[in-house]
């Protein structure tokens, strides 16, 4: 964000004369009450019954307000929410009222709904890469938008659009203008989606987990830019999401549903200083505290190691005698060459040491090559450069076939729960795999193994029957782990094991991940772009940045005294859930991204 | 609706962790030693008050406690056309088989010898007659049913025939095409590379062949080379007598690109996805990746395209039957029917019409199937309730309800 590219800070979003006539529907005014819902009820017809959704919700909503809807996936958020736009599948029915400034939006449909949708209510989508139409330019998108609900030339229309773009605070909006959604970042095109939901100057904003996406450093500009965006404009905004630190920044009033019913109702000081449901206070418990871990203790010295121009970090000194469980000398990964695309060098220069049985944390955004040296390590990726050895043996150059008994000593447990299990497998058989074919275990002997297996990850034994599809969330994690510890490795790869999950689940593997840990006693590179949760594990934190390591050192040094400047930003971005403490680390947070947006 | 009511939450927890994945997720995960569980100390049942009931509730009920396979079944037996095309392709295949016999077994029509001549009864008129309520002059079948062809022979007894020489025609070409198309297809697929490329290629080579002109010469090569090499006239009839075995596999070995195709671009989306990678992790041969990991997610696409290649074959051996290239006496089938009595048709229609229909039926029943089995397999496919169905629902609930108030006014 440099200078020129905010001269709208102030006048938000006040428009050219000359399409002030094109635009003149009725604004609205702050404190002005626009949305009454009342009795709102979602139902889903499955299998021959009506399955409730959402249950009885009741609130208003004035202009300007912030409204933040929590609670886990499942709980009927999003539905209640997209049914004020008619959003809702085909076999979903929504009964109650709601009333939008008097208009009555439960069984409106056909032209009267899209006059409405768009113009009236705007929606943020969770996922911006999906919700925006890869075949068009993202200026296209937002012209589209303004020229279906108002007369308007093509040229004001872009007018509108770069002014729009500008306020979304999106560099250089002549260029980026022409630009396919996939040429932006995940950032940006969030930007792109928030600017052609306020093309038409909404009354209603719904936001449906706008960060949930993104990564800590992203969502944290993401969030800065809303809440900017709400001191300039009079819409009422609703704000969807299963993370108590993301609404500690910005709401006004928060609902916490549970299974489709609103167990809390309250403003957010009432919230967060005294939530009376146990669902708000597991909410509240599962958010990761940064430092509440390590605050405490005192540094004696400096051990933290920075790269610096030309010199990337040095290799920690490791324990004489003992064979370290992962060792990176120097090490390049590269994506091997497929067809005419080149290869792609994505990880270089590294330097990294795990003792056995030591966490180590590694924590950068997306892109940044984490998952590269994780997938490396379990020789899924080839080592072009440098040296790879893991406990003990040299990995660096060995064919698939020698790779065998490396096997024995690795399991990598994977981001995506859904896409790491096969679906045509019952889970059991996918957890005894390993033992299958390492141990050749056969019959009773690998039931009896698989059922200890479920044991230990905390799961009912009678789950092994049963198919990844009938599973949340995080019991398929709980699967995944259970499989990458079934020959009880040496070493443990955790590529983001929690980044899928609901905050609330991710503080339950995670806990469970800690336990077995330390059952188990291996040695694991826990990857993660959230530094709060990589602090609950992990001994050392390494910080990767653009393909090489940035930081490495002691997590409690890390986490209290960062060096450098990119793990300095990646501190200030995690969100806490409590807002007075979160405005100052706003502040801070703000100082720091005005210097570098990404 | 009752086992989600939170107020029974915590007396069935355990029951639901088996049936009920949604808040098996809180029952199965409420043992741990949770945060919240240890920041409150909480008693059970506030504990299960603090656990939602985890995500995608609603789709796990619509497939609660099934398999794979079981929600393909059921998804399929929903598609009432596909159903109906099952039902009429059973029969049509059931009739054929048991009235002619299969091999050296008879079969219990009274005309076995479909090439042998007879009496011609009344032209040869067909003797089967509609009911009196569809206009008829009363339901019988008669001596010939089909009616007969200028020299006796039974119309009846040549078309069942004809429609198990179809079916053989058929399913062997699909399994034929299905082998080597998905064997081509993984392997090009799986390993990428310089494999796939010479795979590839070959693949192309062979789709620019035209499969009638190709079908057409083969078909005539089997009979002008045997008597060209002087074979013995044991070999040649032999050959003859395989002549519709012959004819499928070689339409399999040109059909098969299609197929091979499909499975590459499958197993490349495939390769892509985690569980191939964590297969790999923990050590599985390439052998055992493709056909216990691959090979099964495949699944649903080999087995559309598998029928929708046989009903087409279906119409394609006809085709070249008629045009006389394909299956030829001793053997019989439904185009080479047509052929023969394509200059009948003014005269003796019957002739045309019956093997006609069941060409028109055979091929309809399996596209249908095709179509049942393709929205069977997809799952983004979303079952929409008609207005029916919701009202039905609907009552349920309401009286559900009345009995749950009866039940509390009782307490």
């Amino acid at each position: 964000m440099t200078e020129n590219h905010n001269p709208l800070a102030t006048d938000g979003v006040t428009l050219a004369d000359e399409d002030v006539t094109a635009l003149a529907h009725e604004s609205v005014h702050r404190g002005e009450k626009i949305l009454e819902v009342k009795d709102l009820c979602i139902n889903f017809w499955v299998n021959g019954e009506w399955f409730s959704a959402a249950k009885d919700m009741t609130y208003d909503l004035r202009a300007g307000e912030v409204l933040a809807i929590v609670g886990e996936s499942g709980s009927g958020k999003t539905q209640s929410s997209m049914s004020l736009v008619g959003l809702l599948p085909a076999n979903g029915r929504t009964t109650g009222s709601a009333k939008l400034k008097g208009t009555e939006l439960v069984g409106l449909t056909g032209s009267k709904l899209r006059s409405i949708r768009g113009k009236e209510i705007a929606v943020i989508f969770q996922e911006p890469m999906t919700a925006l139409n890869p075949l068009y330019t993202v200026g296209f998108q937002i012209v589209e938008t303004l020229r279906t609900h108002f007369v308007m030339s093509p040229h004001i229309a872009k007018e509108r659009a770069l002014e729009l773009m500008r306020l979304v605070e999106i560099p250089e909006p002549e260029v980026r203008f022409d630009s396919y959604p996939h040429q932006l970042s995940g950032g940006q095109r969030q930007r792109i989606m928030i600017a052609q939901s306020l093309s038409c100057e909404p009354k209603l904003l719904i936001a449906d987990e706008p960060t949930t996406a993104l990564d800590v450093t992203v969502q944290a500009e993401i969030l800065k830019l809303m809440r900017d965006l709400r001191e300039r404009v009079d819409a009422g905004i609703i704000l969807i999401t299963h993370d108590m630190g993301v609404v500690a920044d910005m709401a006004d009033r928060i609902i916490v549903m549970k299974d489709g019913q609103v167990v809390e109702h309250g403003t957010s000081a009432q919230i967060f200083g005294d939530p009376q449901h146990p669902y708000t206070r597991q909410l509240l418990a599962a958010v990761p505290h940064l430092g509440s871990l390590t605050s405490t203790l005192e540094i004696h010295e400096r051990t933290t190691m920075v790269e610096s121009e030309g010199h990337p970090v040095p290799l920690t000194a490791a324990t004489p005698g003992v064979a370290p469980a992962l060792l990176m000398e120097d090490v390049a990964i590269e994506y091997p060459k497929i067809g005419r695309k080149p290869a792609f060098r994505a990880a270089q220069n590294i330097n990294l040491l795990i003792e056995p049985g030591e966490v180590v944390g590694l924590v950068g955004e997306s892109g940044s090559g984490k998952t590269t040296i994780g997938r490396a390590a379990v020789a899924l990726l080839p080592v072009v450069e440098g040296r790879l050895t893991i406990a003990g043996r040299d990995i660096t150059h060995a064919k698939n076939k020698d790779l065998l008994p490396f096997r024995k000593d690795v399991g990598i447990v994977f981001q995506d729960p859904g896409s790491s299990l096969n679906p045509r497998l019952p889970v059991g058989e996918s957890i005894g795999e390993p033992l299958y074919l390492h141990q050749k275990l056969r019959g009773s002997e690998l039931s009896k193994k698989v059922e200890d297996l479920l044991d230990s990850v905390e799961l009912p034994r009678s789950m092994r029957n049963r198919y990844p599809h009938e599973l949340s969330g995080g019991q398929r994690q709980r699967i995944g782990v259970a499989r990458a510890l079934a020959l009880q490795p040496k070493l443990l790869i955790a590529d983001e094991p929690t980044s899928a999950l609901d905050v609330s689940v991710q503080a339950r593997v995670l806990k469970l991940f800690q336990n077995l840990q330390q059952d188990y006693g291996f040695a694991c590179l826990f990857i993660s772009h959230d530094l709060a949760v990589v602090e609950m594990l992990s001994k050392r934190v390494a910080v990767m940045r653009h393909g090489r390591l940035v930081e490495v050192g002691p997590t409690a040094e890390i986490v209290n005294n960062p060096q450098h400047e990119y793990t300095q930003r990646l501190l200030a971005a995690v969100p806490v859930p409590d807002p007075a403490e979160q405005k100052k680390r706003r502040e801070l947070r703000d100082e720091i991204i005005a210097g570098v947006v990404s | 609706m009752s086992s989600h009511d939170p107020e029974n939450q915590p007396l069935d927890d355990l029951e639901q962790s088996r049936t009920q994945p949604g808040t098996g997720a809180a029952a199965g995960e409420n043992a741990a030693a949770d945060v919240a569980a240890e920041a409150h100390a909480a008693v059970s049942s506030t504990e299960a008050d603090a656990f939602g009931r985890g995500e995608g509730v609603i789709e796990a009920k619509e497939v609660e406690g099934l398999s794979q396979g079981q929600i393909v079944l059921r998804r399929f037996t929903r598609h009432k056309g596909a159903l109906a095309g099952m039902i009429v392709l059973g029969t049509v295949a059931l009739l054929a088989i048991t009235s002619m016999g299969i091999g050296p077994i008879p079969g219990w029509w009274k005309f076995q010898d479909f090439l042998g001549s007879g009496t011609v009864q009344n032209g040869g008129a067909p003797t089967l007659h509609l009911p009196r309520w569809l206009g008829g002059p009363g339901f019988a079948i008669g001596d010939h049913p089909f009616g007969q062809d200028e020299i006796g022979r039974d119309n009846f007894a040549q078309v069942m025939k004809g429609v198990q020489t179809s079916l053989f025609v058929m399913t062997v070409m699909g399994i034929v095409q299905l082998i080597i198309g998905v064997t081509i297809g993984a392997l090009s697929g799986y390993y990428r590379g310089r494999l796939d490329m010479v795979l590839m290629r070959f693949t192309d080579m062979v789709i620019t062949l035209p499969v009638i002109v190709i079908g057409a010469v083969l078909g005539k090569l089997v009979y002008t080379i045997p008597t060209k090499l002087n074979a013995s006239d044991a070999l040649v009839n032999t050959i003859h007598k395989y002549l519709p075995l012959e004819l499928a596999i070689a339409l399999g070995c040109i059909l098969w690109p299609g197929m091979a195709r499909l499975v590459r671009s499958e197993f490349m989306s495939l390769r892509e996805r985690e569980f191939v990678d964590s297969a790999r992790v923990a050590g599985a041969s390439d052998w055992r990746i493709i056909t216990k990991h691959m090979l099964p997610n495949a699944m649903g696409v080999i087995i559309v395209n598998v029928t929708l290649l046989m009903s087409a074959a279906v119409v394609l051996e006809t085709a070249l039957s008629y045009l006389g290239f394909g299956i030829a006496q001793p053997n019989i089938s439904l185009g080479n029917l047509i052929s023969a009595n394509q200059g009948a048709f003014a005269t003796r229609p019957w002739l045309f019409w019956w093997p006609g229909l069941f060409i028109i039926l055979i091929a309809l029943c399996v596209n249908f199937i095709g179509d049942g089995l393709r929205d069977a397999f997809d799952p983004r496919q979303k079952r929409i309730p008609s207005q029916r169905q919701m009202d039905k629902a609907q009552l349920k609930d309401d009286r559900g309800l009345v009995i749950e108030t009866v039940k509390e006014e009782a307490k």
